[in-house]
């Protein structure tokens, strides 16, 4: 479980954060949506202690994230962002590889190497494994940064907007694998997703955000109203029911 | 492969500081070879500490096209040398031990990196910014400088002008010692972080979510920067480019930025350029010119090669 107390946060002197709480359930798919500047992945960041905590609490499996050791965090809790500093040389296999550096202290076991294969694998990218990330499409390379999440076998995976540069396809087997992370192996993912839809499909509960505050948070049929989209997003949608999935046309 | 290589290049180091120590021998023998191994040790860990301080440099700050002069670093430590100078006279900064004055200036450059550097590199500025910021601070260091050597007399001056220039020629014998000791120390660190050096060069975000306390490990990778800078500046002077030079030609030669290649094979490829270069200008080319020059040259070269073809990252 993640526990969020009352935390907020103020960055050069714009408050981003307004005393938010909330509590993430284990073993779920979580996405967290709303507009642009709503402090989606503020939250993430502070949630993953790459920006300290200024006020608050934030507590993962009763280990508060300020306070815990970098080293006993990173086996409990991961954070996927596109941010690949001197990565471009790096080819997938030893990016992906960098996911058991908590567990290995960067010298591979046979062990490891076993979850590098699966991660490989899972993510279909068993072919490019030699490429190196320059030579990479983004989609691509988005894939290599999950499946290093993956690859670190923590029970919490955060992901700051994964589905980007996927095409539908990918999008959708990415969504697929999350799914299946959590269903089949127990682990909890938050996801912040833009397109409602995908939340909507996959989600078991959704958190939504505006101005720094979670405004609604619950299954996606609690939360995905017209009333509580306009609410998000300022104007007006429709949302059909279609079987037993919502399906929301936003870009009328 | 890649470790392949790193055992050519250090093929090619062994053949160089060979050379170096080998070529034209006459005279009193025992002697010469005394000579040249002293001046080849001061080679070595010039090659050395420029190389992996560069290498960490470009780790921390995640680009490859910085190097430590870029950022300033060596002007700090002239810097400290004029303020010695400055308040000592000529005579009485010659007067003190050379090693004291090493210590001084390395302390000071300790104190105005964690002052100055430290906020700087923590925050990952874009690159433009750290750029900008560590050119200034170099213009800003050495203006202060000369405005010192400006207000001291002309005796003192020429004191100055042994420690201010590049000279692979004469270096400092009497920092040979603690030169290797920090050396040493640094490149074993170094060499030992190789794995959390790799995480590192993820950048922040993907580091800490590995588990690297982000904070710490870059105030300890700036320090051993530090400790370089200061040991290379103090035995031979400034060498702008070096860094980039050998660190861009290993990369290369190598094809990987993984540390545990790249840290030996950047070491043994300055060795390479200065005692080999060293060696071709005294017996290929009789002294024709100074080798601070030639690799200021070929280094400024790849500099604007590497922003050219666009590898700024």
């Amino acid at each position: 479980m993640i526990a969020i107390d009352g935390v907020s946060l103020t960055l050069q002197g714009t408050p981003i954060l307004h005393d938010v709480s909330a509590t993430l359930p284990k073993g779920e798919l979580i996405a967290l949506i709303g507009p642009n500047g709503a402090g989606k992945s503020s939250l993430l960041s502070l949630v993953a202690r790459l920006i300290p905590l200024q006020s608050g609490r934030i507590t993962v499996d009763g280990l508060p994230v300020d306070r815990t050791p970098g080293r006993r965090l990173a086996r409990t809790l991961t954070i996927m962002r596109q941010d690949t500093g001197l990565a471009a040389r790096l080819t997938v296999r030893e990016l992906v590889g960098f996911g058991r550096f908590p567990h290995s202290r960067g010298r591979l076991t046979d062990e490891d190497r076993r979850h590098i294969a699966a991660a490989l694998a899972e993510f279909d990218l068993t072919e490019l494994a030699g490429r190196t990330l320059d030579a990479l499409s983004g989609g691509q390379r988005q894939r290599a940064f999950v499946a290093m999440a993956f690859c670190q076998g923590t029970d919490y995976l955060l992901l700051d907007e994964p589905l980007n540069n996927l095409d539908m396809m990918y999008g959708r087997q990415m969504m697929r694998i999350l799914r299946h992370l959590v269903d089949r192996q127990g682990r909890t993912v938050v996801i912040v997703l833009h397109d409602i839809n995908y939340a909507a499909a996959y989600a078991d509960r959704i958190v939504a955000m505006k101005d720094g505050r979670i405004i609604a948070s619950g299954p996606p049929d609690a939360v995905l109203t017209t009333d509580g989209l306009e609410a998000m997003y300022g104007y007006r949608m429709p949302v059909h029911r279609i079987g037993d999935r919502l399906f929301i046309p936003h870009h009328d | 492969m890649a470790e392949r290589r790193v055992w050519l290049a250090a093929a090619l180091a062994l053949l160089c500081a060979a050379a170096f120590l080998g070529l034209n021998l006459r005279g009193n023998i025992a002697f010469v070879l005394e000579l040249r191994a002293l001046k080849l040790l001061a080679l070595v860990q010039v090659a050395v500490a420029v190389a992996v301080a560069t290498v960490l440099l470009q780790t921390i700050t995640g680009n490859r096209i910085l190097t430590p002069s870029i950022m300033g670093l060596d002007a700090l430590y002239l810097l400290g040398q004029t303020a010695l100078v400055f308040l000592l006279g000529g005579i009485g900064f010659a007067a003190v031990d050379p090693r004291l004055k090493f210590v001084i200036a390395l302390a000071a450059m300790v104190g105005l990196a964690a002052a100055v550097f430290l906020p700087l590199v923590r925050a990952r500025h874009s690159l433009t910014v750290l750029l900008l910021t560590g050119a200034l601070l170099g213009i800003l260091f050495r203006s202060l400088s000369s405005l010192l050597a400006r207000l001291i007399d002309p005796n003192d001056f020429a004191v100055l002008q042994g420690v201010s220039y590049a000279n692979f020629n004469a270096p400092q014998g009497e920092l040979l010692a603690i030169g290797a000791v920090l050396t040493a120390v640094a490149a074993a660190v170094a060499w030992r972080q190789r794995h959390v050096l790799d995480v590192m060069a993820l950048g922040p975000a993907g580091a800490i979510s590995l588990g690297v306390d982000w904070r710490w490990s870059v105030a300890g990778v700036l320090l051993l920067v530090v400790l370089l800078v200061a040991v290379s500046t103090a035995l031979v002077g400034p060498v702008a480019f070096l860094g980039l030079l050998v660190v861009a030609l290993a990369e290369r030669l190598t094809g990987t930025r993984r540390h545990a290649v790249l840290l030996p094979a950047a070491a043994c490829i300055a060795v390479t350029v200065l005692a080999g270069g060293q060696a071709v200008l005294q017996h290929g080319l009789g002294g024709a010119s100074t080798l601070g020059v030639v690799v200021e040259f070929l280094g400024g070269l790849v500099f604007l090669l590497l922003l050219a073809t666009g590898n700024r990252r």
